[in-house]
């Protein structure tokens, strides 16, 4: 398999990226390498092996379902870079 | 002598003496910053005015009673990934560069508990992301022992701040090697706890299935002292484990008689520097002299291990760093006209080429069509790379390699092709994919730059491992070792 400049664009758009066309030519040359490396797992034969998501036995964490405080809303719109009456402001949606 | 050069008991009994004041740790720290942090890098911001308002506290304290935290008055340096309440917290991130947080990580709440003093944000890759540090978007770190090279990465800033003597002890974290690579290149100790044994809330996340919090000293039994201080389960993160905490200091015995440790020869290969190797056999003769066997072992898999990693990590990155959208916090590109450009403007302006690169990667292997190929075929092989480990430990207590293949390249040596740079992980990414404990202690200089020895151990068997670094450390001749810096 090998990446072309319009899987680039196809990915960095799932990516939510704008790449120069420098950018996308040198991350074209730099992921065919990458997974042309990545190839060499296919020597492995792992049909009959389980996949590992995560080291350790995990089951779901849940807690009580009780109420508790959350932050105060001024303190969470301390980073925001627009807010308006407490909210996140965004422009437009839609154009 | 500094004073960051004496061992934490040896600290604390001066403090119980009022022999010396927090006040003169916190003062040794700033002066020692504004002498030669111009030359490492290692600082990305300073929380002076808050530690010198703390270590007044501190002392008043002392002069009222015996009473003192587990880390008190120590001078800390900080990962700028571990969030912190009111101290800008960058990620070494354009696209977080006025981020300043609302709250602390869990570590941050156990370190203040332990009463440690937290000089300021260190250094890193951007998001974690290299083996450099020359991946911060603000300036690189280099390397106190030659700053034509590199302090290693991701946590670069961490290493480089103890070995520089800026600050006491420093917190890194770790996900393919981002501790225990850099603590070797700096001739420091660092230590990888146990997948799960440390709290990620509050830590920024890059790959969750891997990140871990981690301490980096001077001395092994300091690296003891600080896990001891940050381990524990927490509600806040529910990877956090549920297991006992052992007392680690008092696991430092001094012995590895009769203890077996393996050597894997997949880590002393052809890819291994052959000075690095000559330190490493070296190191091994001095384990057995003191009484451990060490045997000769295969790790079939190691080879597969970067790929593995650089696959799932990246699938890890690219999901996790969706949440940077320019929308609740960071910066806003303000050449966005719609929500749509938002995401797109803010993201390319503020993610470095690395980070992109790893996002990239990460989209694409986890993409429909090439989810089986890439992202489920190197889930598998992380369950061989991890049947590795548990095969040996089924006869072994530990076992010991080369923490990197190389000692510390030069900067600009390596940063245009991304492959080579990711070689340099070889040793340690096996081991977070095992997600098993592993400490890097120094083990002797190549061509005069250090060289760290690393030794793995059994899941949450992390006082066979700090036992075993400490007793070779109290053997070897490292100990005072400083740069010349």
């Amino acid at each position: 398999m090998s990446i072309s400049i319009q899987d680039v664009e196809h990915v960095a758009k799932l990516a939510r990226l704008d790449l120069s066309e420098e950018e996308k030519q040198t991350y074209m040359k730099q992921l065919n390498a990458i997974l042309q490396y990545a190839d060499k797992l296919n020597e492995l034969d792992t049909d009959q092996v389980e996949p590992t998501s995560h080291v350790m036995e995990l089951v779901n964490v849940t807690r009580e379902d009780e109420r508790r405080s959350s932050w105060p809303i001024e303190q969470v719109m301390k980073n925001a870079p627009e807010e308006d009456e407490g909210q996140f402001k965004v422009p437009a949606v839609l154009d | 002598m500094s004073l960051f050069d004496m061992k934490l008991q040896d600290v604390h009994a001066k403090l119980a003496d009022k022999e010396l004041k927090v006040s003169e740790l916190v003062d040794e720290a700033y002066a020692r910053i504004s002498k030669v942090d111009a030359q490492v890098g290692a600082f990305l911001t300073l929380a002076e005015e808050q530690a010198r308002a703390q270590a007044q506290a501190l002392d008043e304290q002392l002069a009222a009673g015996d009473e003192r935290g587990l880390l008190f008055g120590l001078p800390a340096g900080i990962k700028d990934n571990i969030v912190t309440e009111n101290l800008r917290t960058t990620c070494a991130s354009q696209l977080l560069a006025n981020y300043d947080p609302i709250y602390n990580a869990t570590v941050m709440e156990k370190l203040k508990i332990a009463q440690a003093v937290t000089i300021g944000k260190v250094n890193m890759d951007e998001f974690a992301m290299g083996g450099s540090n020359e991946n911060s978007s603000y300036h690189p770190v280099r390397n106190p022992w030659d700053t034509d090279r590199v302090p290693g990465g991701s946590s670069g800033g961490s290493a480089a701040a103890v070995a520089a003597g800026e600050v006491y002890f420093a917190l890194g974290s770790d996900t393919g090697g981002s501790i225990r690579q850099p603590a070797a290149y700096c001739g420091v100790v660092g230590l990888k706890p146990t997948y799960g044994l440390i709290s990620r809330f509050g830590l920024v996340a890059f790959a969750s299935s891997l990140d871990q919090i981690g301490p980096l000293t001077k001395n092994v039994e300091d690296a003891a002292y600080v896990l001891q201080a940050i381990a524990g389960h927490d509600e806040k993160d529910s990877t956090s484990a549920k297991v006992d905490i052992p007392d680690y200091i008092s696991s430092l015995n001094g012995e590895v008689q009769g203890l077996r440790l393996a050597i894997p020869k997949e880590y002393m290969g052809e890819g291994i520097q052959p000075a690095v190797k000559e330190a490493m056999k070296t190191a091994i003769a001095k384990l057995e002299s003191m009484g451990a066997t060490v045997d000769e072992v295969s790790m079939p898999h190691t080879d597969y291990a970067i790929a593995t990693y650089y696959l799932l990590a990246s699938s890890e990155a690219s999901s996790n760093l969706a949440r940077f959208d320019g929308v609740r916090y960071g910066v806003r590109s303000d050449k966005a006209d719609n929500l749509l450009e938002v995401y797109h403007r803010s993201r390319s302006e503020g993610f470095g080429p690395e980070v992109k690169r790893r996002i990239m990667l990460g989209t694409y292997a986890l993409s429909s069509g090439y989810y089986d190929a890439y992202y489920l075929k190197a889930q598998k092989v992380r369950t061989l790379i991890k049947q590795d480990f548990d095969k040996v430990f089924e006869q072994y207590d530990a076992i010991v390699s080369p923490t990197a293949p190389t000692t510390a390249f030069r900067l600009g040596d390596q940063i245009s092709d991304p492959l080579t740079m990711y070689m340099n992980d070889a040793c340690t990414i096996p081991v977070s994919l095992a997600g098993v404990p592993a400490i890097s202690v120094p083990c002797g200089t190549a061509d005069g730059m250090p060289v760290g020895m690393q030794i793995i151990g059994k899941h949450f068997d992390e006082t066979m491992v700090l036992r075993i670094a400490h007793a070779y450390e109290q053997a070897g001749d490292w100990a005072g070792r400083r740069p010349a810096l």
